[in-house]
């Protein structure tokens, strides 16, 4: 993967504040979803969709694109978003979000959505999947590269482990997980619930090159994403440290807003800033809910 | 009318012929891939992985990842072949069935072995008798049991050509053959192995051989019996149950499984549906069974000959 150019880094920001911007807005008028943990993901999809992945929107079932399998399918409104604005479809149909005959489904649904690789949403099954697609590149004698993005929850699901360890045991070097550490699943902080700390060392013991990163920082992203594509001998995981609700103060590390969408009035002020303005005012601020810590 | 007599003929398990079957397979498509779960020496995949190295991989003892990977293989344009334990695939892998291989309507073909009890002396553990209850509930999933080795190699075939999803529940032990290599199986359409007016006898897998010599005793007795082979339980062959309901006005269904949610279940929706006949169930009475021969446990257990000769008297005196 080329460097990237100067101006590259600033334009997948940009890039990333609109597909915050979109989730939100979708979230808002599906008045369901999870705004959490895709807000987390927003630069990480940035960064694949806009950068890393070669892919092409106008024929989806290309088959020498690289595979994106979003193993944490609650996600998939910042996927949508970045769908759209890659031109897969129209962005008006991202208003049509968890509604009956829409093709974006709650979660992803690979048969209805174009660009949408696996359907996921029961947590710990996508690197099986990836890996499944990485064996079918290796099997084929096929180029192409297969990503996987997952949540500390999922990790606490066992199949994600006979994952690991199947893709460590093969050297699939053509599969890269990225793990969008954001320190929270649905019942409150992942220390408390289940920790599956030591990460790091977990995926390198099971055979991962590994490297650990910012996953807000975009020059980081970029980099990591093109050194996954150097190694050639192991799998990589890229431990991306994120923030859950990145991009709107009121739901940073807030996990109230894990499955619950912002009302219009949350939207509001979580567009406004977005867009720039500052964060919203402290009487605003009083009314918004707070999740466990 | 009179049939001739029956000779109990022991073919291949179907195991076996699943084996055999899948290697030629490989040979004609290369698109075909295996993989298994650390059992390849039991459900005879290695029969492929021996002729194929390089399309076969043994994931280890991990049912759910096996899944999933095969969900991800079909998705890349390959077709998986899957196998392990029925009761280890299905429930094990359950989830991974629903949400990577039967919602996105993949073209994984899970061929499970050690079906029923006849596994015998490994007990309960290894003793699937929920695999069709489970897999005929997952939408668009074509669930097959073959009775012998005849009706294992065509429908496995058979199966390739399927654009979606298929189970076939194979067996441990020696199948009695009831078929010919000239019998014709197509997914879907059931087999009648021997006409009768009186009682239907509908089974599948080892059981469609147990009917075979129901009909014969009950032919003693002057009970004119047709026996059917339903090998495929999704989709069920409505045309045939109704013909055969219209014809003798009473069912027996026997297979080896659990009783709700199996062979019985569907044939008696498909008898509600259009033509109502009284049915009597040769099957796992809501119990697991236990270890012992395969003989002894299908005799202890209610399936064999004798079971379905009493069940057919019992669903005649019903009409």
């Amino acid at each position: 993967m080329a460097r990237p150019t100067p101006q590259e880094i600033p334009a997948l920001r940009e890039t990333a504040r609109r597909l915050r911007k979109l989730d939100i807005q979708m979230l808002a008028t599906a008045g369901s979803g999870h705004p959490g943990g895709s807000l987390s993901a927003a630069d990480l999809v940035t960064a694949l969709y806009f950068r890393a992945l070669n892919h092409d929107p106008a024929d989806p079932q290309w088959p020498g694109r690289d595979r994106f399998v979003l193993s944490k399918g609650h996600a998939v409104p910042i996927v949508y978003a970045a769908l759209a604005v890659a031109g897969y479809f129209p962005e008006s149909q991202l208003a049509t979000l968890r509604q009956l005959g829409s093709p974006l489904q709650g979660h992803p649904d690979r048969r209805r959505c174009p660009g949408i690789e696996a359907c996921t949403g029961s947590l710990g099954q996508g690197l099986s999947i990836g890996v499944g697609m990485a064996l079918a590149a290796r099997w084929q004698g096929a180029a192409f590269r297969t990503y996987v993005l997952l949540s500390d929850g999922e990790t606490n699901e066992g199949q994600t482990w006979e994952a690991a360890a199947f893709a460590g045991f093969h050297h699939l070097d053509h599969l890269t997980a990225i793990l969008d550490y954001n320190k929270f699943q649905l019942d409150g902080a992942v220390a408390d619930v289940l920790s599956m700390e030591p990460m790091l060392e977990k995926w390198r013991a099971f055979g991962w090159e590994v490297r650990e990163l910012d996953g807000h920082d975009m020059t980081q992203i970029v980099e990591a994403l093109a050194w996954a594509t150097t190694i050639t001998t192991h799998p990589t995981m890229l431990i991306a440290h994120t923030v859950k609700g990145k991009g709107v103060s009121f739901m940073e590390s807030n996990n109230y807003f894990h499955g619950v969408a912002p009302t219009a009035e949350e939207a509001a002020w979580a567009l406004k800033e977005l867009d720039g303005h500052g964060p919203p005012p402290a009487e605003f601020l009083a009314t918004v809910r707070r999740g466990a810590k | 009318m009179t049939a001739p007599a029956l000779q109990k003929r022991l073919g291949l398990a179907t195991r076996d012929a699943y084996g055999q079957a899948l290697a030629e397979l490989g040979r004609r498509n290369p698109k075909i891939v295996v993989l298994d779960a650390d059992l390849s020496s039991s459900t005879r995949t290695a029969m492929f992985a021996k002729a194929f190295p390089s399309r076969f991989i043994n994931v280890g003892i991990s049912e759910a990842n096996l899944v999933g990977m095969a969900g991800g293989l079909a998705a890349s344009g390959l077709i998986p072949f899957i196998s392990s334990f029925a009761c280890f695939l299905t429930c094990k892998g359950y989830d991974q069935l629903r949400m990577a291989v039967a919602y996105p309507h993949l073209p994984v073909k899970v061929v499970a072995s050690h079906g029923g009890i006849s596994v015998g002396e490994d007990g309960v553990s290894q003793q699937a008798i929920e695999d069709v209850a489970l897999m005929t509930s997952l939408p668009g999933f074509v669930v097959m049991v073959p009775a012998d080795e005849h009706a294992t190699r065509a429908l496995v075939n058979a199966a390739v050509d399927y654009p979606g999803p298929v189970y076939i529940r194979t067996g441990r032990p020696k199948a009695p053959i009831v078929h010919t290599a000239e019998t014709r199986f197509e997914i879907g359409k059931g087999v009648v192995l021997r006409e009768g007016r009186d009682v239907t006898l509908a089974a599948n897998g080892l059981l469609v051989w147990e009917a075979l010599a129901a009909a014969d005793a009950l032919a003693g007795d002057g009970i004119q019996a047709a026996v059917v082979d339903v090998h495929t339980i999704k989709p069920l062959d409505q045309a045939l149950v109704e013909a055969q309901a219209k014809a003798t006005g009473a069912f027996v269904v026997a297979e080896e499984h659990q009783v709700w949610g199996g062979l019985g279940s569907a044939v008696a929706q498909a008898l509600a549906r259009t033509t109502p006949a009284p049915v009597e169930f040769v099957a796992l009475q809501d119990t697991y069974a236990e270890s012992g021969t395969p003989d002894a446990l299908m005799e202890r257990y209610g399936l064999t000959a004798r079971h379905l000769v009493n069940a057919a008297r019992r669903v005649i005196a019903r009409k």
